[in-house]
């Protein structure tokens, strides 16, 4: 038998007759290695992101104290007199992402109901790929339209409105995420077992009471979750935002002013020749820093709800 | 008469069943509205874009270096900034995104490093571009004095397309059916032998057009290139990797931020030559999907 006749040869030999050569063990081993060295630069992009921002953020708060710099209500640190409150640059940001999650948590929603539950299969091969260019098309392109074509029309409702209000960038960054709500929900929506549904109908619930009281509430968790990566992205958004929203950070919450945003404070710095290592140069990591940390933690909290709350069938 | 409302289990149900059903029709149509709004952004969009762009469209414009004088202001540099760093990005992205794939799908044993690396994985995709520019900027402009050029900007642009790399390439690879693997060792292949020769090949029109549709993110990407100082204002194309450089959306934003109507246009015309791009991009992608979906 072939079984005996190897396991007699491993008894003799101490090595299995089909036992790979040493060069050949060395060259599987190396591949494995070299292939987990790939897998380890994704770990050391986060470090370098995290070092990168502390490192030069400590400087920062040599100089400002963290005090002034969270309670401040005065973001001036490109002219004088320098001030370095940071919260004019997160309120134009939350402005922006407040705006932007009215038009397109509602509307994200409802389109992903509507491809889920409702769709017929021709509507669906259409209305997908319509969503999947909307999310592909570059954001810079998102900033023409605002300012070439959303702001002349919120101008024409609202005279007096400025070139730069931070209106005209909420809606296209509401446009922006509508795809990434509509596509998340809809899976969500989509792994709700069919047996719940006709479990409804069953006791005679209509569709809309069936999706409204059945499918929408079992898939809320990544209906959820859907809604907080979307927000964490809008907040994350800079070109649509730097070319819209302007470039004077107010602490205000009208959206027809303009506003700056913490990402736009970022382009703004680095587009003009702000010199390297002084304290213009790293409020750039100060203010990068805070929208890592506000992004990430949205983005983890997405994952642990998504995970927590999870509905599991079957 | 019956009462209209029955309560059932503290549930109280409205059994008239026109008002339902009249309801239902109304929340139907309101999310097939809802789902129209993006159709129609895009036609509005897109129109906008065209009725504004198109008069400005000639050879001459892709062929002319950015000018103060609008009539005479081309994409020249601009194209050629944007192939060199697609180009450069998909040549360092590719070989990690994949490496870090068959890594993940194939050898990663099940334990608390793994966790590590997918959960970091999934966290970087939702990093906020402009962060990557901060990023690159201090490592590959500063520390390691790659200064403004195409290489400093696609080794930006690769990290931060890495996790669309990565996943898509999971997909494909987790695709090929373990037969094909016990196959391979059936015949006494190594592992990585397996791998070369049977895995991947199968794997390989999903992880290209995973490939292709990161790039595609790449190519859109303004803000990290900023943030890197790609110039915008560049009268010459790149000749090696460790040229200055811009690309396609930053002479866009540089031109929509303007004032003038003039350079509004040709905002709107370097719009036309991008989406093109992206679309043609997309278009490759979906027929090697197709193509994989006949062949399995």
């Amino acid at each position: 038998m072939a079984d005996a006749a190897t396991s007699s040869a491993v008894a003799q030999t101490g090595r299995h007759t089909l036992a790979l050569s040493a060069a050949r063990r060395w060259k599987e081993r190396g591949v494995r290695s070299a292939l987990f060295a790939c897998g380890a630069v994704s770990i050391l992009t986060t470090v370098g992101i995290v070092l990168v921002l502390l490192w030069e953020s400590v400087g920062f708060f040599r100089e400002v104290s963290a005090w002034e710099f969270f309670t401040g209500t005065k973001w001036t640190p490109l002219f004088k007199p320098q001030n370095f409150g940071v919260l004019p640059l997160v309120a134009g940001s939350l402005l922006v992402a407040v705006g932007a999650s009215i038009i397109a948590l509602p509307v994200g929603l409802a389109s992903a109901i509507y491809l889920a539950e409702y769709a017929p299969s021709r509507a669906r091969k259409i209305l997908k790929p319509i969503l999947e260019i909307l999310a592909g098309i570059p954001t810079v392109v998102y900033g023409y339209f605002a300012l070439t074509f959303i702001t002349p029309l919120i101008r024409q409702i609202f005279p007096g409105t400025g070139v730069f209000n931070a209106a005209s960038a909420a809606i296209v960054v509401g446009v922006m995420i509508v795809p990434m709500v509509a596509s998340l929900s809809e899976d969500a929506l989509h792994a709700v077992p069919r047996s719940l549904r006709e479990a409804s109908y069953g006791l005679g619930a209509t569709k809309f009471e069936t999706v409204t009281r059945v499918v929408v509430p079992a898939a809320l968790s990544g209906i959820v979750a859907s809604f907080i990566l979307a927000i964490s992205r809008a907040i994350g958004e800079t070109m649509a935002v730097t070319l819209a929203a302007g470039a004077t950070p107010k602490l205000t919450f009208n959206p027809l002013e303009s506003i700056q945003t913490m990402t736009a404070y970022v382009v703004q710095v680095s587009l003009g020749d702000t010199p390297f290592g002084t304290i213009e140069y790293r409020t750039i990591f100060a203010v990068g820093l805070l929208l890592f940390i506000i992004t990430l933690s949205m983005n983890i909290a997405s994952r642990f709800i998504l995970r927590r709350f999870r509905e599991v069938y079957e | 008469m019956m009462a209209t409302r029955e309560a059932v289990a503290g549930v109280v149900f409205d059994v008239q069943p026109e008002r339902r059903r009249l309801k239902g029709q109304i929340f139907l149509w309101a999310c097939f509205a809802a789902t129209c709004v993006a159709v129609v952004l895009l036609a509005v969009l897109l129109v906008d874009i065209l009725r504004q762009g198109a008069t400005r469209l000639s050879v001459d414009f892709l062929n002319s270096y950015p000018s103060r004088f609008p009539e005479r202001a081309g994409i020249k540099s601009a194209l050629f900034g944007t192939m060199w760093t697609v180009a450069f990005t998909g040549l360092i992205s590719f070989p990690l995104g994949v490496g870090a794939a068959i890594y993940l799908e194939e050898y990663a044993p099940r334990n608390w490093l793994t966790r590590v690396l997918e959960t970091n994985i999934a966290n970087l995709a939702g990093v906020p571009s402009i962060v990557y520019g901060v990023l690159g900027l201090a490592v590959f402009v500063r520390a390691m004095s790659l200064g403004r050029s195409v290489l400093a900007g696609a080794a930006t642009l690769a990290l931060l397309i890495l996790p669309i790399v990565i996943i898509s390439s999971q997909e494909a690879i987790r695709a090929v059916p373990p037969s094909i693997r016990e196959a391979g060792y059936g015949v006494g292949a190594t592992k990585w032998q397996t791998l070369q020769h049977l895995v991947l090949p199968i794997a390989f029109p999903g992880v290209l057009t995973g490939m292709i549709l990161a790039l595609s993110r790449a190519i859109g990407e303004t803000a990290p290139l900023i943030m890197i100082g790609a110039l915008t204002f560049i009268a010459f194309t790149p000749n090696t990797p460790l040229d200055e450089f811009t690309v396609l959306p930053i002479q866009i934003f540089n031109w929509t931020a303007r004032p003038q109507a003039g350079f509004h246009e040709l905002a709107a015309a370097g719009i036309i030559v991008l989406l093109v791009a992206l679309l043609s991009m997309n278009a490759l992608a979906i027929i090697l999907r197709n193509r994989l979906r006949k062949e399995i």
